[in-house]
């Protein structure tokens, strides 16, 4: 699981592991919470091109339906496999098994938050 | 700016958030959405009990020497001659015909009843029913704001009603109350209501008492509840098992524009009995031939429509989905959908626009659960 408190985050309730130009991409437990149990994640293809803030996946819960969207212009290296068979891992494990996607990202967006001011948006 | 609407809390909310309660607004009430997990409450409710707490529900009492004979007028239904402590589902209509609340009738005595609306329909609902009331001998009394309600759901809630201690001068023994009848009696002195009702497709009681003593009641029942597999369940696990007993839901499979035989409520309009009814003349006029009628709808993988997803046959739009989810008991999509009356056999395939997916989808008969007696 990795340390939430060195992670960027977006106000889309999505978090980024930053490795070079590498990132990693999950949703944060508030966002799991809110959505309930998942039970099913449809998540882009390998190699797909993203842009910024526009819809690239779904997280579907017995109650919702939540959106995963590219929090940067990139492409696709990797989707988690293991959590479009076992979706249940996005509340079990939202910061470690239950990560989405890997980006090979140009540039970081500007307005990431940090941990602080994440905690601050969704008031914990 | 107008001041917000201030948000109610239930008597039970200190005890929810011990319990750590996740809440949602619904109609204005903070209420526990989940405490857990949604797919174990829903499953906790199927295989043993849950406690809820539904204490938005809004209670209104109708009393005096004309209660049944002014309910015959106001509602769709015959509750004149229903017994005491007996309950009947029935409808609200407007005169158009349309259903502006689906309630529950209780009758307490010869001359008082007990009728319980959708807690988003309070307001419309007491103010019917008073309209309603001009020239009979009735008193319409919204206590809803006294009165907390408590539901134990699932197959080990007898036992668990059974052995919660507190309960006295229960009229009716719990062994002996049938499917849809109540007792009234005591919990710990303060008067209380217990029926044989429920809104998840399994066997269960709903406990009315005053709010103030709510919290002392919900411990009884968690109490009694522990060796028996009790959970408290929110409003999540509500929805999907109210869907998998295809029961309709306010604001998505019935409101003002649906008439009730679209809903397959016909079986609730008691067009036999004598004087006029609020709605009678527009009922039986019936909707247009082809008004659409409600239908399940089950699908394969694990993708569910959801409320407001168009229903497809071929290219043409046939219906929409007014309720869906992946059924957690089923393991497959379920669907509440209103659909063209041509496309509503049972066996008829059709096809679900899940945010630009075709999903195909089988026109089923409701309801999707029916659990073992």
């Amino acid at each position: 699981m990795s340390d939430k408190t060195t992670l960027k985050y977006t106000p889309e309730h999505e978090w980024l592991e930053i490795d070079g130009d590498i990132a990693t991409v999950g949703i944060t437990d508030y966002a799991a919470d809110k959505l309930g149990d998942v039970v099913f994640v449809e998540l882009p293809a390998v190699d797909s091109e993203l842009a910024s803030g526009t819809v690239v996946g779904e997280i579907e819960s017995t109650k919702s339906v939540g959106e995963l969207f590219a929090p940067v212009n990139g492409s696709v290296v990797e989707a988690n496999a293991a959590v479009v068979d076992d979706s249940a891992l996005v509340n079990s494990d939202p910061f470690g098994d239950g990560w989405l996607i890997k980006v090979r990202f140009t540039e970081l967006p500007s307005n990431l938050l940090s941990w602080d001011e994440y905690s601050a948006l969704v008031g914990e | 700016m107008s001041d917000p609407v201030p948000e109610r809390t239930s008597p039970l909310a200190a005890v929810h958030s011990e319990l750590g309660a996740s809440f949602t607004d619904f109609a204005g009430w903070q209420m526990p959405v989940r405490y857990t997990s949604d797919l174990a409450e829903h499953a906790a409710v199927r295989s043993a009990a849950g406690i809820f707490d539904l204490s938005h529900m809004a209670e209104i009492l109708v009393y005096g020497r004309d209660a049944g004979r002014f309910l015959d007028f106001a509602l769709a239904g015959r509750l004149s001659s229903i017994d005491v402590l007996q309950a009947k589902y029935s409808l609200l209509l407007t005169e158009a015909g349309g259903i502006l609340d689906d309630v529950v009738v209780y009758r307490l005595g010869d001359t008082t009843y007990l009728v319980v609306a959708n807690a988003g329909n309070r307001d419309a609902a007491a103010a019917a029913l008073s309209e309603r009331a001009a020239g009979f001998e009735v008193t319409v009394d919204d206590q809803s704001d006294d009165y907390a309600l408590i539901a134990v759901q699932g197959p080990n809630s007898r036992i668990i009603l059974e052995q919660t201690t507190g309960f006295s001068e229960l009229s009716v023994p719990l062994d002996e109350l049938r499917y849809y009848r109540a007792t009234d009696g005591f919990f710990n002195g303060v008067p209380l209501i217990i029926a044989r009702t429920g809104y998840t497709g399994e066997d269960g009681f709903e406990l009315y008492l005053r709010a103030d003593a709510a919290v002392l009641l919900w411990r009884a029942l968690e109490e009694a509840g522990e060796a028996h597999g009790l959970v408290p369940a929110g409003l999540a696990s509500r929805d999907t098992l109210r869907l998998e007993a295809g029961m309709p839901l306010y604001g998505h499979e019935l409101g003002t524009e649906t008439f009730p035989v679209q809903a397959a409520l016909g079986r609730v309009v008691a067009l036999s009995k004598e004087g006029d009814f609020v709605g009678r003349a527009a009922v039986e006029a019936g909707p247009a031939d082809d008004a659409r009628v409600l239908v399940g709808l089950t699908a394969e993988g694990r993708r569910a429509g959801r409320a407001g997803y168009p229903v497809m046959s071929g290219d043409a739009e046939v219906g929409t989905v007014t309720s869906g989810a992946l059924s957690p008991t089923l393991g497959h999509p379920i669907m509440m959908a209103y659909v063209d009356p041509a496309a509503s056999t049972p066996g008829t395939e059709l096809a679900v626009d899940v945010r630009g997916t075709r999903i195909p989808a089988t026109v089923t008969t409701l309801p999707f659960y029916r659990r073992e007696k």
